[in-house]
């Protein structure tokens, strides 16, 4: 028997219904290559996590958290550490609408827009928030609503870890911004046309700006 | 009787044996491709199974906003998946006991990671990043659907190379204000064309030189 065009056609079509496989495979090789995307499963280790956690005792590269103001919200006196009444950066115009911006986001879900403590998960039967403009609240300083937030509040968890450090403060000025804004006077008519040009008093809360 | 094995007849035979292993090639390829293209392959509109039948129905329906879990969509190439601690902020008091929740508590218990099925997954030899596309103008809408009322999750576009390559050669038609960006239900359409322009201009999306379809800002 010799070999006729048609057996070679044959032939060709086998091959190419062989080499189908391998091809995909290296398709598959080159969407699904060797490395970690954020997140992904890997087989290597027990916990199946390829990003790994620290090891007890260590610090990431860039994340030593030295500065007790700006990250625990603590400020020095006599050798003592109380909460800090001030912020750890001057607050401008930029900042606040940071500030609402991240507070709608994170925390009016429960506390309401306007701080009432009552936001949409509380009304579907969430624990109650409590009020902002309660007097307690109205006369804490800025550090303690950063420990409220680093640390929970009763059923309140914390929010640490979901919200970067500067936008902890910023919410809280917003805060304090907000519990302004339901005991206004005349006069702080004035310190908001002084706000809008330039930015607040240097390294001061609305709230504390108040005190003299 | 000749000894002939083909006779005269067998050409047209072979001939038409020919013209089927074209055909059936060509048919070949052309199901692959389909099948490249289908939701089959490419998840497209396909709800996927999750460890729990989370939903984002439910909760963007409450008011929580994208970057209450995801939070570094705005900051960084990935757009995060929230750990469990995000949702016992809230499932530490609501629906504590339900069923579906289970997953949810065993993995705060034992610190056992939840396995979300990916979604939206490129091939690894593609560069994505949201930040770039958050803060020019981009919705997550336009790429990822009306989540919000999607019960399970779903890929709303199949990714491909082309469907990038549609926007990145005229981001004019799909760019909207930049408060706009988390809104589910605005259509960048209703806006006239010449404001949308006008947004390009403003963001400072340069299309010049075809700069954003060259191929080595994706493939790097
Ligand atoms: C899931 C709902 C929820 C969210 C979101 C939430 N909180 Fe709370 N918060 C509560 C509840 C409930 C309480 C009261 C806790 C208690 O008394 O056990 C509380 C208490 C507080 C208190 C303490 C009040 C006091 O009596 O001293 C402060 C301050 C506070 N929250 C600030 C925040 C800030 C800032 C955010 C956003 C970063 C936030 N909360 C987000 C539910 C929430
Ligand atoms: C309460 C937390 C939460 C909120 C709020 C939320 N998501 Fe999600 N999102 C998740 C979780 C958990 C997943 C993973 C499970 C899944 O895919 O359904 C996810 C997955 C996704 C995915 C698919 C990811 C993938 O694997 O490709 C997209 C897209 C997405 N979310 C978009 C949005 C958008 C847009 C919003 C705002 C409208 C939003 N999400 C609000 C928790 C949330
Ligand atoms: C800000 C609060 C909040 C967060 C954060 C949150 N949930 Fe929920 N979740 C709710 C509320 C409120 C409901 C009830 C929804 C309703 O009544 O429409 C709910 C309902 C559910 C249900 C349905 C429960 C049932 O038995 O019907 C599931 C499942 C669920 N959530 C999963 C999750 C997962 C997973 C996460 C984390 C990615 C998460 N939730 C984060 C508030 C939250
Ligand atoms: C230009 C299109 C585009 C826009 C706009 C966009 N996404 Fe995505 N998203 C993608 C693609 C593509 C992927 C898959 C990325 C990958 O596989 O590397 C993805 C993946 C995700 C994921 C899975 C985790 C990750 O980062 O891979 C989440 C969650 C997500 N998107 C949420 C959002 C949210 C929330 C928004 C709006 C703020 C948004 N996306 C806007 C295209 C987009
Ligand atoms: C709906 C419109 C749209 C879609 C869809 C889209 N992009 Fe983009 N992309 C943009 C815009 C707008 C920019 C911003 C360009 C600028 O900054 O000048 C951008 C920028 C980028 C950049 C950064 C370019 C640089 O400046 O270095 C990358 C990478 C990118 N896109 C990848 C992708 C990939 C991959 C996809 C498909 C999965 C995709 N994009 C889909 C609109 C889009
Ligand atoms: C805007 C982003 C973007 C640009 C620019 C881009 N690509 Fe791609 N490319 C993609 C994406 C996304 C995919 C994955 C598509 C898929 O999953 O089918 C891809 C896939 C590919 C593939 C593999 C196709 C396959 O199915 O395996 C090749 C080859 C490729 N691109 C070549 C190029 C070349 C050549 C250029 C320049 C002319 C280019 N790309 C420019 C986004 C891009």
């Amino acid at each position: 028997m010799t070999l006729r065009p048609l057996h070679l056609i044959f032939c060709a079509g086998l091959l190419v219904t062989a080499g189908c496989g391998p091809l995909f495979d290296i398709r598959k090789a080159m969407y699904d290559q060797p490395k970690y995307e954020p997140l992904e499963v890997t087989d290597f280790f027990g916990d199946r996590r390829s990003a790994r956690p620290l090891i007890d005792g260590t610090v990431a590269q860039g994340h030593i958290q030295l500065d007790d103001h700006l990250y625990l919200g603590l400020e020095e006196e006599d050798g003592d550490f109380r909460q800090a009444q001030t912020y750890p950066f001057p607050i401008t115009a930029d900042d606040l609408n940071r500030g609402e911006e991240m507070y709608n986001i994170h925390c009016s879900v429960c506390h309401g827009k306007s701080g009432h403590g009552n936001g949409m998960v509380v009304r579907r039967g969430y624990k109650e928030a409590p009020s902002y403009h309660r007097d307690v609240l109205r006369n804490a300083p800025p550090g303690y609503f950063i420990g409220v937030i680093n640390n929970g509040f009763g059923q309140m968890a914390s929010y640490s870890h979901q919200i970067p450090v500067e936008d902890r403060w910023r919410i809280v000025a917003y805060i304090q911004t907000l519990q302004r804004s339901q005991f206004a006077n005349v006069e702080d008519l004035e310190a908001i046309q002084v706000f809008i040009e330039e930015p607040i008093t240097e390294h001061s809360s609305p709230e504390h700006a108040n005190e003299h | 009787m000749s000894s002939q094995l083909f006779t005269s007849k067998h050409n047209t035979l072979a001939r038409l044996s020919l013209l089927l292993f074209v055909a059936g090639a060509a048919g070949f390829l052309g199901f692959m491709d389909m099948l490249h293209r289908s939701s089959y392959v490419r998840y497209t509109k396909v709800r996927r199974e999750q460890p729990v039948p989370f939903s984002h129905k439910h909760h963007t329906n409450l008011g929580i906003d994208c970057r209450y879990c995801h939070t570094s969509v705005e900051t960084s190439s990935f757009a995060n998946v929230p750990p469990t601690q995000t949702c016992m902020n809230c499932h530490n008091v609501m629906w504590k006991e339900s069923d579906m929740l289970g997953p949810v508590r065993e993995s705060w218990e034992t610190g056992e990671s939840l396995e979300w099925t990916r979604v939206n997954d490129l091939p690894d030899f593609v560069y994505f990043n949201h930040s770039i596309h958050v803060n020019n103008g981009i919705g997550c809408a336009t790429c990822h659907g009306r989540v919000d009322q999607m019960a399970l999750t779903w890929r709303e576009k199949p990714l491909f190379m082309k469907w990038c390559l549609e926007c990145h050669r005229d981001p004019a038609q799909f760019v909207r204000p930049d408060d706009k960006i988390f809104d589910m239900a605005f259509d960048p359409k209703s806006l006239p064309l010449e404001e949308r322009q006008a947004l390009v201009e403003e963001y400072g999306i340069d299309t010049s030189n075809q700069r954003l379809t060259n191929c080595s800002i994706c493939h790097r």
